[in-house]
């Protein structure tokens, strides 16, 4: 979990890891360097989700690489969501689609930036869940930058706060 | 052919005169514009026929080399100065003029040496007027892809580095800007080519039926010259586009417009 103010450089932290913008410092995946690989392939597997999501096609299975219809499901969709129109998708809507199509390609470390910023409490719920429940099946790896202390405590394992161009971590117990 | 006397120039140029005195009037500005473009038309072929008149009378090769060279050097500054989010350093200059270069000089030398056949083939009657038709439209159709296509990766950044942060490359993540910008730089050779004849006379074969040509000479060196624009406008699009494209992403396909600065 990461915390820090706004315009702290908790989102530049996670795109300079997702490999987005030019960086300082060497990323490492299970021993293989970030440059060692593709980009792309870097990207597929360290998946960054940003805070805003956006789309560049008309219907919402046109954005999965992979169809991935139980997902969706998990997150409390019906299975006719992929033939959805995008324009008349509410903005929580796009924002658990968008987590979605990041986890039907099956990355090793998800960076996750406020995730559940726009959704209501039974959705925060079923997002959480399903992280959770993914991490644990794939043994895969979160970031997850959080504002909300309630949800650090519920999921937090480490917490990191960025202040002053400083990565401090705290106590997980006390958020 | 009948001569043009300075005082039919004359009355032509109190219509402009006019022209200018009444959009003045009522919208500022413009009036000076058009007096400016005007004097500037009229300067600029003035000493471009002393020009050709001199070269015509030494037809070396260095000197249409030369003059072929300054072309090129003023449609690139063009193409750099219409594009209002430019590459920084010598990309800005350089991409436009490479790619006017690779494609209006290999197609005028194609034209003249296989399809017109001039002795020399650098016969400056012919190498300097398609020259200057090819790098006039090239230079149209490689401003406007270029500009389209800076200015929308500006835009629409978000959604391209979405599509990066979902493992796209960035062939595919720009791809559809890519396809608007080609196809904004090619509209007008394709609208002029389908047009053509119908709804408006080229300029070319108009200037020839004009000076006395018979009109089915002059219909054919214009669809030659019109076939020739559009390959030259087309090559020269997709190689300015194409380089661009590159340019905007680093070896790590990450998105740059660190690398665009605002005109």
């Amino acid at each position: 979990m990461i915390s820090g103010g706004s315009g702290a450089g908790k989102t530049l932290l996670l795109r300079a890891i997702a490999d987005l913008d030019p960086h300082q410092g060497e990323l490492r995946l299970e021993d293989v360097p970030s440059h060692n690989m593709p980009a792309t392939r870097w990207r597929a597997q360290v998946c960054y989700v940003s805070s805003e999501s956006q789309w560049w096609s008309d219907r919402v299975a046109e954005h999965f690489a992979t169809a991935a219809p139980e997902l969706c499901q998990s997150l409390g969709f019906p299975p006719d969501v992929l033939e959805w129109a995008v324009r008349r998708l509410s903005s929580g809507e796009r924002q658990r689609l968008a987590l979605a199509r990041a986890l039907a390609l099956r990355p090793r470390v998800l960076l996750l930036d406020e995730p559940t910023a726009n959704l209501d409490p039974d959705n925060t719920a079923r997002v959480e869940r399903l992280v959770c429940e993914y991490c644990k099946k794939e043994n895969a790896a979160v970031l997850w930058v959080s504002h909300d202390p309630e949800q650090r405590r519920r999921l937090a394992q480490r917490h990191w706060v960025i202040e002053a161009g400083r990565v401090r971590e705290e106590n997980p117990a006390t958020p | 052919m009948i001569h043009l006397s300075n005082l039919d120039l004359a009355i032509a140029a109190l219509l402009v005169l006019a022209l200018a005195f009444f959009a003045g009037r009522h919208h500022g500005p413009l009036g000076r514009q058009i007096l400016i473009a005007g004097i500037r038309t009229t300067v600029q072929l003035l000493l471009i026929g002393l020009v050709l008149k001199a070269l015509f009378a030494d037809a070396r090769l260095i000197w249409v080399l030369l003059m072929a060279l300054v072309m090129l050097v003023v449609a690139g500054y063009e193409v750099r100065a219409r594009q209002h989010r430019r590459f920084t350093g010598a990309w800005g200059y350089g991409i436009g003029s490479l790619s006017m270069f690779m494609s209006s000089f290999t197609v005028t030398f194609f034209a003249l040496w296989v399809v017109i056949g001039t002795d020399p083939w650098y016969q400056p009657q012919y190498a300097i007027p398609l020259l200057g038709m090819l790098l006039g439209n090239t230079m149209t159709g490689v401003s406007v892809a270029m500009d389209r296509l800076n200015q929308s990766a500006w835009e629409q950044r978000e959604r391209i580095e979405a599509r990066l942060m979902l493992g796209h490359s960035a062939r595919e993540a720009i791809s559809h800007l890519r396809q608007q910008a080609v196809r904004s730089g090619l509209i007008p050779i394709i609208n002029a080519m389908t047009a053509a004849g119908i709804v408006s006379l080229p300029g070319m074969m108009t200037g020839q039926i004009l000076a006395g040509a018979p009109p089915v000479e002059a219909v054919k060196y214009q669809i030659l010259v019109m076939f020739l624009i559009a390959v030259g406008t087309g090559l020269g699009t997709l190689g300015a586009v194409a380089i661009s494209c590159r340019r905007l992403f680093d070896e790590r396909q990450r998105l740059r417009l660190d690398r665009l600065r605002e005109a």
